[in-house]
Protein backbone atom coordinates (compact mmCIF):
# COMPACT_ATOMS: atom_id res chain seq x y z
CA UNK A 1 0.00 0.00 0.00
CA UNK A 2 0.98 4.08 -0.73
CA UNK A 3 1.96 5.97 2.21
CA UNK A 4 -0.50 9.39 2.16
CA UNK A 5 1.13 10.55 4.94
CA UNK A 6 4.14 11.80 3.11
CA UNK A 7 3.62 15.27 1.51
CA UNK A 8 2.17 14.81 -2.51
CA UNK A 9 3.42 17.86 -3.25
CA UNK A 10 5.86 20.65 -0.97
CA UNK A 11 7.19 23.89 -2.61
CA UNK A 12 10.51 23.73 -3.68
CA UNK A 13 13.04 25.71 -2.16
CA UNK A 14 14.49 26.36 -5.61
CA UNK A 15 11.47 26.78 -7.53
CA UNK A 16 13.60 28.55 -10.48
CA UNK A 17 16.13 25.38 -11.05
CA UNK A 18 14.12 23.84 -13.86
CA UNK A 19 13.65 26.82 -15.93
CA UNK A 20 17.07 27.41 -15.39
CA UNK A 21 18.14 24.29 -16.66
CA UNK A 22 15.88 24.74 -19.77
CA UNK A 23 17.93 28.10 -20.33
CA UNK A 24 20.92 26.35 -20.23
CA UNK A 25 20.00 23.21 -22.25
CA UNK A 26 18.16 26.23 -24.61
CA UNK A 27 21.76 28.01 -25.16
CA UNK A 28 24.02 24.58 -25.35
CA UNK A 29 21.92 23.02 -27.61
CA UNK A 30 22.17 26.18 -29.72
CA UNK A 31 25.91 26.51 -29.37
CA UNK A 32 26.15 22.89 -30.37
CA UNK A 33 23.79 22.95 -33.29
CA UNK A 34 25.92 26.36 -34.63
CA UNK A 35 28.90 24.54 -34.25
CA UNK A 36 27.98 20.96 -35.91
CA UNK A 37 26.57 23.67 -38.55
CA UNK A 38 28.62 25.91 -39.56
CA UNK A 39 32.35 25.08 -37.85
CA UNK A 40 32.56 21.49 -37.81
CA UNK A 41 34.12 19.84 -41.38
CA UNK A 42 31.44 17.86 -43.73
CA UNK A 43 31.60 14.17 -43.40
CA UNK A 44 33.95 12.19 -46.29
CA UNK A 45 31.07 10.32 -47.81
CA UNK A 46 27.50 11.91 -46.68
CA UNK A 47 28.50 15.79 -46.53
CA UNK A 48 26.31 17.98 -44.80
CA UNK A 49 23.26 15.64 -44.40
CA UNK A 50 25.71 13.90 -42.16
CA UNK A 51 25.21 16.91 -39.79
CA UNK A 52 22.18 15.82 -38.53
CA UNK A 53 23.78 13.43 -36.35
CA UNK A 54 24.66 16.49 -33.86
CA UNK A 55 21.16 16.06 -32.80
CA UNK A 56 20.50 12.64 -33.60
CA UNK A 57 22.96 10.61 -31.70
CA UNK A 58 22.59 12.58 -28.48
CA UNK A 59 18.71 12.49 -28.32
CA UNK A 60 19.11 8.64 -28.96
CA UNK A 61 22.08 9.02 -25.61
CA UNK A 62 19.64 10.92 -23.66
CA UNK A 63 16.28 8.77 -24.66
CA UNK A 64 17.84 5.67 -23.54
CA UNK A 65 19.12 7.71 -20.49
CA UNK A 66 15.96 8.90 -19.24
CA UNK A 67 14.04 5.47 -19.99
CA UNK A 68 16.47 3.88 -17.49
CA UNK A 69 16.12 6.57 -15.14
CA UNK A 70 12.26 5.89 -15.80
CA UNK A 71 13.01 2.13 -14.65
CA UNK A 72 14.68 2.83 -11.54
CA UNK A 73 11.93 5.22 -10.65
CA UNK A 74 9.74 2.11 -11.80
CA UNK A 75 11.61 0.03 -9.08
CA UNK A 76 11.85 2.89 -6.04
CA UNK A 77 8.38 3.58 -6.87
CA UNK A 78 7.27 -0.34 -5.94
CA UNK A 79 9.72 -0.44 -3.04
CA UNK A 80 9.18 2.75 -1.27
CA UNK A 81 5.40 3.60 -2.28
CA UNK A 82 6.14 7.21 -1.93
CA UNK A 83 4.01 9.40 -4.36
CA UNK A 84 7.02 11.60 -5.59
CA UNK A 85 8.50 8.49 -6.84
CA UNK A 86 5.46 7.99 -8.96
CA UNK A 87 5.02 11.33 -10.44
CA UNK A 88 8.86 11.42 -11.59
CA UNK A 89 8.49 7.62 -13.20
CA UNK A 90 5.12 9.73 -15.16
CA UNK A 91 7.56 12.66 -16.12
CA UNK A 92 10.36 9.93 -17.30
CA UNK A 93 7.95 8.05 -19.37
CA UNK A 94 6.33 11.22 -21.06
CA UNK A 95 9.73 12.76 -21.75
CA UNK A 96 11.35 9.18 -22.83
CA UNK A 97 8.42 8.65 -25.05
CA UNK A 98 8.76 12.77 -26.37
CA UNK A 99 12.92 12.16 -27.43
CA UNK A 100 11.94 8.72 -28.90
CA UNK A 101 9.66 9.42 -31.18
CA UNK A 102 12.02 12.60 -32.03
CA UNK A 103 14.50 9.83 -32.70
CA UNK A 104 12.55 7.63 -35.37
CA UNK A 105 11.76 11.57 -36.95
CA UNK A 106 15.22 12.13 -36.99
CA UNK A 107 16.66 8.98 -37.84
CA UNK A 108 14.10 8.86 -40.91
CA UNK A 109 15.18 12.11 -41.90
CA UNK A 110 18.88 11.17 -41.98
CA UNK A 111 17.86 7.83 -43.43
CA UNK A 112 15.98 8.72 -46.85
CA UNK A 113 19.09 10.52 -48.31
CA UNK A 114 21.62 7.69 -47.35
CA UNK A 115 19.87 4.57 -46.92
CA UNK A 116 16.89 6.07 -49.75
CA UNK A 117 13.82 5.43 -48.05
CA UNK A 118 12.69 7.14 -44.76
CA UNK A 119 11.92 3.74 -42.86
CA UNK A 120 13.85 0.50 -42.95
CA UNK A 121 12.47 -2.91 -41.15
CA UNK A 122 16.09 -2.92 -39.80
CA UNK A 123 16.83 -4.51 -36.02
CA UNK A 124 17.52 -1.16 -34.18
CA UNK A 125 14.64 1.07 -35.89
CA UNK A 126 12.46 -2.07 -35.17
CA UNK A 127 13.59 -2.51 -31.53
CA UNK A 128 12.78 1.53 -30.94
CA UNK A 129 9.81 1.53 -32.98
CA UNK A 130 8.64 -1.03 -30.33
CA UNK A 131 10.04 0.65 -27.72
CA UNK A 132 8.49 3.93 -28.45
CA UNK A 133 5.16 1.68 -28.41
CA UNK A 134 5.90 -0.24 -25.51
CA UNK A 135 6.14 2.80 -23.13
CA UNK A 136 3.17 4.70 -25.18
CA UNK A 137 0.68 1.89 -23.79
CA UNK A 138 2.19 2.72 -20.56
CA UNK A 139 0.99 6.58 -20.80
CA UNK A 140 -2.79 5.29 -21.76
CA UNK A 141 -2.63 2.72 -18.83
CA UNK A 142 -2.41 5.42 -17.19
CA UNK A 143 -5.13 7.56 -18.10
CA UNK A 144 -7.29 4.40 -18.00
CA UNK A 145 -6.99 3.65 -14.28
CA UNK A 146 -8.62 5.92 -12.50
CA UNK A 147 -7.44 5.48 -8.64
CA UNK A 148 -4.12 7.11 -7.86
CA UNK A 149 -2.74 3.86 -5.78
CA UNK A 150 -3.57 1.13 -8.57
CA UNK A 151 -2.22 3.33 -11.17
CA UNK A 152 1.01 4.13 -9.24
CA UNK A 153 1.66 0.31 -9.09
CA UNK A 154 0.10 -0.79 -12.34
CA UNK A 155 2.82 1.90 -14.02
CA UNK A 156 5.78 0.76 -12.23
CA UNK A 157 5.23 -3.03 -12.94
CA UNK A 158 4.42 -2.23 -16.71
CA UNK A 159 7.96 -0.03 -16.62
CA UNK A 160 9.69 -2.50 -15.32
CA UNK A 161 8.54 -5.07 -17.93
CA UNK A 162 9.05 -2.60 -20.68
CA UNK A 163 12.44 -1.63 -20.07
CA UNK A 164 13.47 -5.04 -20.72
CA UNK A 165 13.59 -3.75 -24.48
CA UNK A 166 15.58 -0.80 -23.55
CA UNK A 167 18.77 -2.71 -23.50
CA UNK A 168 17.70 -4.81 -26.85
CA UNK A 169 17.37 -1.85 -28.71
CA UNK A 170 20.95 -0.78 -27.65
CA UNK A 171 22.48 -3.84 -28.47
CA UNK A 172 20.86 -4.48 -31.36
CA UNK A 173 23.39 -3.54 -33.57
CA UNK A 174 25.72 -5.82 -32.31
CA UNK A 175 23.39 -8.87 -32.23
CA UNK A 176 22.00 -8.97 -35.71
CA UNK A 177 23.13 -7.93 -38.86
CA UNK A 178 21.97 -3.81 -39.07
CA UNK A 179 21.94 -1.45 -41.90
CA UNK A 180 21.84 1.25 -38.71
CA UNK A 181 25.75 1.58 -37.43
CA UNK A 182 27.31 0.61 -34.44
CA UNK A 183 27.29 2.68 -31.17
CA UNK A 184 28.83 6.12 -31.55
CA UNK A 185 31.55 6.66 -29.29
CA UNK A 186 34.53 9.06 -28.93
CA UNK A 187 36.38 6.24 -30.83
CA UNK A 188 33.96 5.13 -33.22
CA UNK A 189 33.79 9.20 -34.16
CA UNK A 190 36.42 11.67 -35.57
CA UNK A 191 37.93 13.86 -33.11
CA UNK A 192 36.58 16.94 -35.22
CA UNK A 193 33.00 16.12 -34.57
CA UNK A 194 33.34 15.73 -30.57
CA UNK A 195 32.96 18.88 -29.13
CA UNK A 196 28.94 19.89 -30.95
CA UNK A 197 28.02 16.00 -29.96
CA UNK A 198 29.09 16.58 -26.09
CA UNK A 199 27.63 19.77 -26.33
CA UNK A 200 24.13 18.91 -27.54
CA UNK A 201 24.51 15.85 -25.23
CA UNK A 202 24.45 18.03 -22.32
CA UNK A 203 22.27 20.64 -24.05
CA UNK A 204 19.45 17.96 -24.54
CA UNK A 205 20.60 16.38 -20.50
CA UNK A 206 19.36 19.76 -19.50
CA UNK A 207 16.50 20.40 -20.95
CA UNK A 208 15.40 17.52 -20.63
CA UNK A 209 15.75 17.42 -16.89
CA UNK A 210 14.43 20.88 -16.51
CA UNK A 211 11.11 19.74 -18.43
CA UNK A 212 11.00 16.38 -16.05
CA UNK A 213 10.65 18.41 -12.84
CA UNK A 214 8.09 20.75 -14.39
CA UNK A 215 6.15 17.61 -15.73
CA UNK A 216 7.05 15.67 -12.19
CA UNK A 217 5.42 18.68 -10.14
CA UNK A 218 2.37 18.93 -12.46
CA UNK A 219 2.04 15.28 -11.67
CA UNK A 220 1.92 15.46 -7.95
CA UNK A 221 -0.57 18.76 -8.37
CA UNK A 222 -2.83 16.47 -9.81
CA UNK A 223 -2.39 13.84 -7.44
CA UNK A 224 -2.60 15.72 -4.26
CA UNK A 225 -6.46 17.06 -5.77
CA UNK A 226 -7.26 13.42 -6.76
CA UNK A 227 -6.33 12.63 -2.94
CA UNK A 228 -7.82 15.52 -1.33
CA UNK A 229 -11.57 14.93 -0.05
CA UNK A 230 -14.47 15.60 -1.27
CA UNK A 231 -15.63 19.60 -1.22
CA UNK A 232 -18.38 19.71 1.52
CA UNK A 233 -22.25 19.63 0.50
CA UNK A 234 -22.96 23.49 0.69
CA UNK A 235 -20.21 23.98 -2.17
CA UNK A 236 -17.86 25.82 0.09
CA UNK A 237 -14.05 24.75 -0.76
CA UNK A 238 -12.20 24.10 2.59
CA UNK A 239 -8.87 26.04 2.71
CA UNK A 240 -6.28 24.93 0.60
CA UNK A 241 -9.13 22.15 -0.37
CA UNK A 242 -7.79 19.39 2.08
CA UNK A 243 -8.94 18.71 5.80
CA UNK A 244 -6.15 19.74 8.25
CA UNK A 245 -4.25 17.38 9.23
CA UNK A 246 -5.64 14.26 7.27
CA UNK A 247 -4.94 15.21 3.68
CA UNK A 248 -1.45 15.86 1.97
CA UNK A 249 0.15 19.13 2.49
CA UNK A 250 0.74 21.37 -0.41
CA UNK A 251 3.83 21.90 -1.52
CA UNK A 252 6.64 20.38 -4.34
CA UNK A 253 8.23 17.62 -5.37
CA UNK A 254 10.09 18.18 -8.39
CA UNK B 1 0.45 -28.66 -4.13
CA UNK B 2 -1.28 -25.37 -3.99
CA UNK B 3 -0.21 -24.80 -7.66
CA UNK B 4 -1.90 -28.20 -8.44
CA UNK B 5 -5.08 -27.20 -6.63
CA UNK B 6 -4.97 -24.24 -8.51
CA UNK B 7 -4.35 -25.47 -11.74
CA UNK B 8 -6.79 -28.00 -11.52
CA UNK B 9 -9.57 -25.06 -10.64
CA UNK B 10 -7.98 -23.04 -14.02
CA UNK B 11 -8.55 -26.45 -16.06
CA UNK B 12 -12.31 -26.79 -14.89
CA UNK B 13 -13.22 -23.19 -15.79
CA UNK B 14 -11.23 -24.04 -19.39
CA UNK B 15 -13.88 -26.79 -19.71
CA UNK B 16 -17.11 -24.90 -18.52
CA UNK B 17 -16.57 -22.51 -21.00
CA UNK B 18 -15.35 -24.47 -23.80
CA UNK B 19 -18.16 -23.05 -26.26
CA UNK B 20 -15.65 -20.11 -25.59
CA UNK B 21 -12.64 -21.69 -26.86
CA UNK B 22 -14.33 -22.47 -29.92
CA UNK B 23 -15.64 -19.25 -30.87
CA UNK B 24 -11.90 -18.25 -30.47
CA UNK B 25 -10.98 -20.78 -32.91
CA UNK B 26 -13.43 -20.23 -35.55
CA UNK B 27 -11.94 -16.47 -35.33
CA UNK B 28 -8.22 -17.40 -35.63
CA UNK B 29 -9.66 -19.74 -38.75
CA UNK B 30 -11.52 -16.41 -40.11
CA UNK B 31 -8.27 -14.26 -39.44
CA UNK B 32 -6.53 -17.04 -41.50
CA UNK B 33 -8.65 -17.17 -44.27
CA UNK B 34 -8.94 -13.26 -44.56
CA UNK B 35 -4.70 -12.58 -44.70
CA UNK B 36 -4.74 -14.56 -47.77
CA UNK B 37 -6.81 -11.84 -49.19
CA UNK B 38 -4.35 -9.33 -48.55
CA UNK B 39 -1.56 -11.54 -51.07
CA UNK B 40 -3.91 -12.50 -53.38
CA UNK B 41 -3.97 -15.67 -55.00
CA UNK B 42 0.05 -16.24 -55.73
CA UNK B 43 0.60 -19.35 -54.00
CA UNK B 44 3.90 -19.02 -53.74
CA UNK B 45 3.75 -15.72 -52.03
CA UNK B 46 1.08 -17.30 -49.77
CA UNK B 47 3.46 -19.84 -48.68
CA UNK B 48 5.78 -17.84 -48.19
CA UNK B 49 3.98 -15.34 -45.58
CA UNK B 50 2.16 -18.43 -44.32
CA UNK B 51 4.29 -18.30 -41.08
CA UNK B 52 3.43 -14.66 -40.16
CA UNK B 53 -0.54 -15.75 -40.73
CA UNK B 54 -0.42 -18.25 -38.16
CA UNK B 55 1.44 -16.46 -36.14
CA UNK B 56 -0.77 -12.98 -36.55
CA UNK B 57 -3.65 -15.07 -36.53
CA UNK B 58 -2.73 -16.79 -32.84
CA UNK B 59 -1.18 -13.39 -31.41
CA UNK B 60 -4.95 -11.77 -32.01
CA UNK B 61 -7.20 -15.09 -31.23
CA UNK B 62 -4.88 -14.66 -27.50
CA UNK B 63 -6.05 -11.37 -27.09
CA UNK B 64 -9.71 -12.61 -26.97
CA UNK B 65 -9.20 -15.73 -25.02
CA UNK B 66 -6.24 -13.79 -22.79
CA UNK B 67 -8.81 -10.73 -22.09
CA UNK B 68 -11.75 -13.45 -20.78
CA UNK B 69 -9.33 -15.40 -18.42
CA UNK B 70 -9.97 -13.21 -15.20
CA UNK B 71 -13.17 -12.68 -16.54
CA UNK B 72 -15.13 -15.20 -13.82
CA UNK B 73 -12.77 -13.68 -11.12
CA UNK B 74 -13.62 -9.94 -11.82
CA UNK B 75 -17.11 -10.58 -11.90
CA UNK B 76 -17.90 -12.37 -9.38
CA UNK B 77 -14.95 -10.77 -6.83
CA UNK B 78 -13.88 -14.22 -6.70
CA UNK B 79 -10.28 -12.88 -6.71
CA UNK B 80 -10.77 -11.10 -3.11
CA UNK B 81 -11.27 -14.09 -1.66
CA UNK B 82 -8.11 -15.97 -3.61
CA UNK B 83 -6.38 -13.45 -1.91
CA UNK B 84 -6.77 -14.53 1.42
CA UNK B 85 -6.14 -17.89 0.59
CA UNK B 86 -2.70 -18.54 2.41
CA UNK B 87 -0.90 -18.95 -0.77
CA UNK B 88 1.17 -16.55 -2.66
CA UNK B 89 -0.47 -14.96 -5.22
CA UNK B 90 2.35 -16.58 -7.78
CA UNK B 91 0.54 -19.19 -7.47
CA UNK B 92 -2.56 -18.08 -9.11
CA UNK B 93 -0.51 -16.20 -11.83
CA UNK B 94 1.43 -19.53 -12.81
CA UNK B 95 -2.13 -21.71 -12.87
CA UNK B 96 -3.68 -19.21 -14.88
CA UNK B 97 -0.77 -18.71 -17.04
CA UNK B 98 -0.87 -22.73 -17.79
CA UNK B 99 -3.75 -23.05 -18.37
CA UNK B 100 -3.42 -19.56 -21.29
CA UNK B 101 -0.99 -21.20 -22.39
CA UNK B 102 -2.40 -24.94 -22.70
CA UNK B 103 -5.03 -23.34 -24.36
CA UNK B 104 -3.16 -21.01 -26.90
CA UNK B 105 -1.23 -24.16 -27.36
CA UNK B 106 -4.19 -26.03 -28.36
CA UNK B 107 -5.60 -23.65 -30.61
CA UNK B 108 -2.09 -23.17 -32.57
CA UNK B 109 -1.60 -27.11 -33.12
CA UNK B 110 -5.80 -26.61 -34.38
CA UNK B 111 -4.59 -24.22 -37.09
CA UNK B 112 -2.15 -25.77 -38.50
CA UNK B 113 -4.07 -27.61 -40.71
CA UNK B 114 -5.89 -25.00 -41.86
CA UNK B 115 -2.43 -23.05 -43.10
CA UNK B 116 -1.48 -26.61 -44.62
CA UNK B 117 -4.74 -26.61 -46.45
CA UNK B 118 -5.02 -22.82 -46.94
CA UNK B 119 -1.36 -22.03 -47.91
CA UNK B 120 0.30 -25.37 -49.41
CA UNK B 121 2.21 -24.88 -46.44
CA UNK B 122 3.29 -27.99 -45.36
CA UNK B 123 6.25 -29.57 -43.82
CA UNK B 124 7.74 -33.30 -42.66
CA UNK B 125 9.12 -31.82 -39.46
CA UNK B 126 5.42 -31.58 -38.03
CA UNK B 127 7.31 -32.52 -34.05
CA UNK B 128 9.21 -29.38 -34.64
CA UNK B 129 6.85 -27.08 -35.88
CA UNK B 130 4.34 -28.24 -32.97
CA UNK B 131 7.18 -27.37 -30.70
CA UNK B 132 7.77 -23.79 -32.06
CA UNK B 133 3.84 -23.52 -31.60
CA UNK B 134 4.55 -24.50 -27.66
CA UNK B 135 7.23 -22.49 -27.56
CA UNK B 136 5.42 -19.01 -28.48
CA UNK B 137 2.47 -19.92 -27.02
CA UNK B 138 4.20 -19.85 -23.77
CA UNK B 139 6.08 -16.44 -24.51
CA UNK B 140 2.34 -14.80 -25.41
CA UNK B 141 0.69 -16.27 -22.84
CA UNK B 142 3.34 -14.88 -19.30
CA UNK B 143 2.99 -11.84 -20.27
CA UNK B 144 -0.79 -11.99 -21.82
CA UNK B 145 -1.81 -13.58 -18.92
CA UNK B 146 0.04 -10.66 -16.62
CA UNK B 147 -1.31 -7.77 -18.21
CA UNK B 148 -4.95 -9.63 -18.53
CA UNK B 149 -5.31 -8.90 -14.93
CA UNK B 150 -4.71 -5.10 -15.18
CA UNK B 151 -7.00 -4.72 -18.19
CA UNK B 152 -9.74 -6.90 -16.12
CA UNK B 153 -9.95 -4.33 -13.62
CA UNK B 154 -8.92 -1.11 -15.67
CA UNK B 155 -11.78 0.38 -18.01
CA UNK B 156 -11.69 0.03 -21.93
CA UNK B 157 -9.76 -3.06 -20.75
CA UNK B 158 -10.60 -4.36 -24.99
CA UNK B 159 -8.24 -1.42 -25.96
CA UNK B 160 -5.70 -1.83 -23.37
CA UNK B 161 -4.75 -5.51 -23.24
CA UNK B 162 -3.61 -5.04 -26.97
CA UNK B 163 -2.09 -2.06 -26.66
CA UNK B 164 0.27 -3.42 -23.41
CA UNK B 165 0.98 -6.79 -25.02
CA UNK B 166 1.72 -6.38 -28.48
CA UNK B 167 4.76 -4.24 -28.64
CA UNK B 168 5.79 -6.37 -25.73
CA UNK B 169 5.65 -9.78 -27.54
CA UNK B 170 7.56 -8.42 -30.44
CA UNK B 171 10.61 -10.36 -30.07
CA UNK B 172 8.59 -13.21 -29.07
CA UNK B 173 6.80 -13.01 -32.15
CA UNK B 174 9.67 -12.22 -34.87
CA UNK B 175 11.83 -15.29 -33.38
CA UNK B 176 8.44 -17.68 -33.72
CA UNK B 177 7.65 -16.51 -37.34
CA UNK B 178 11.41 -16.63 -38.51
CA UNK B 179 11.39 -20.42 -36.69
CA UNK B 180 7.94 -21.47 -38.41
CA UNK B 181 9.36 -19.94 -41.60
CA UNK B 182 12.36 -22.10 -41.72
CA UNK B 183 10.35 -24.89 -41.17
CA UNK B 184 8.62 -24.65 -43.60
CA UNK B 185 10.74 -23.04 -46.46
CA UNK B 186 13.20 -24.95 -45.33
CA UNK B 187 17.07 -24.32 -42.95
CA UNK B 188 20.13 -24.74 -44.96
CA UNK B 189 22.37 -22.65 -43.33
CA UNK B 190 20.91 -24.15 -39.88
CA UNK B 191 19.51 -21.00 -38.62
CA UNK B 192 16.63 -22.16 -36.33
CA UNK B 193 18.72 -22.48 -33.24
CA UNK B 194 19.25 -19.25 -32.95
CA UNK B 195 16.14 -18.27 -33.12
CA UNK B 196 14.68 -21.02 -31.27
CA UNK B 197 17.10 -19.69 -28.27
CA UNK B 198 16.08 -16.21 -28.65
CA UNK B 199 12.56 -17.92 -27.90
CA UNK B 200 13.46 -19.68 -25.07
CA UNK B 201 15.59 -16.85 -23.84
CA UNK B 202 12.55 -14.44 -24.13
CA UNK B 203 10.29 -16.69 -22.27
CA UNK B 204 12.18 -17.39 -19.13
CA UNK B 205 12.25 -13.64 -19.10
CA UNK B 206 8.64 -13.16 -19.27
CA UNK B 207 7.86 -15.61 -16.84
CA UNK B 208 10.32 -15.30 -14.66
CA UNK B 209 9.62 -10.93 -14.16
CA UNK B 210 5.74 -11.21 -14.69
CA UNK B 211 5.85 -14.06 -11.72
CA UNK B 212 8.03 -12.15 -9.58
CA UNK B 213 5.45 -8.92 -10.15
CA UNK B 214 2.20 -10.24 -10.44
CA UNK B 215 1.32 -10.28 -6.53
CA UNK B 216 1.93 -5.83 -6.80
CA UNK B 217 -1.18 -6.16 -9.87
CA UNK B 218 -3.40 -8.04 -7.38
CA UNK B 219 -3.00 -6.53 -3.85
CA UNK B 220 -3.29 -2.84 -5.43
Amino acid sequence: MRDNSNPVYTESSRPWTPYALIGIGTVLLLIGSYIGLFVAPAEHYMGDVQRIMYVHVPTAWNAMLVLSVAFIFAVLSLWRGDWKWDNRLESAIEVGVVLSFLLCVQGAIWAKPTWGVWWDWDPRLTTTAVMVFAFLGIMVLRNFVEEPGRRATWSAVATIIAFIDVPIVYFSVNWWNSLHQLQSSPETVSESFHLPLRINSFGILFLMTGVMMIRARLAALRLESELAPPLPADGKSLESGRVPGTGPAVGGNA
Amino acid sequence: MQLMAALRKEFLLMWRTRAQFLAVFVFGATSLLLFSFAIGPNAAALRLHSSGFIWLALLLSSTLSLSESFHVEIEQRAYEGLLLLPTSPRVFFYAKALANWSQLSILGIALIPIMVVLYDAGTDRVLALIGIILLGAAGLSAPGTFYAAMAAQARSKQTLLPLLLFPLVVPVLLAAVKSTSLLIIGDPMNQIRSWVTLLISFNAIYWAVCGLLFGRVLED
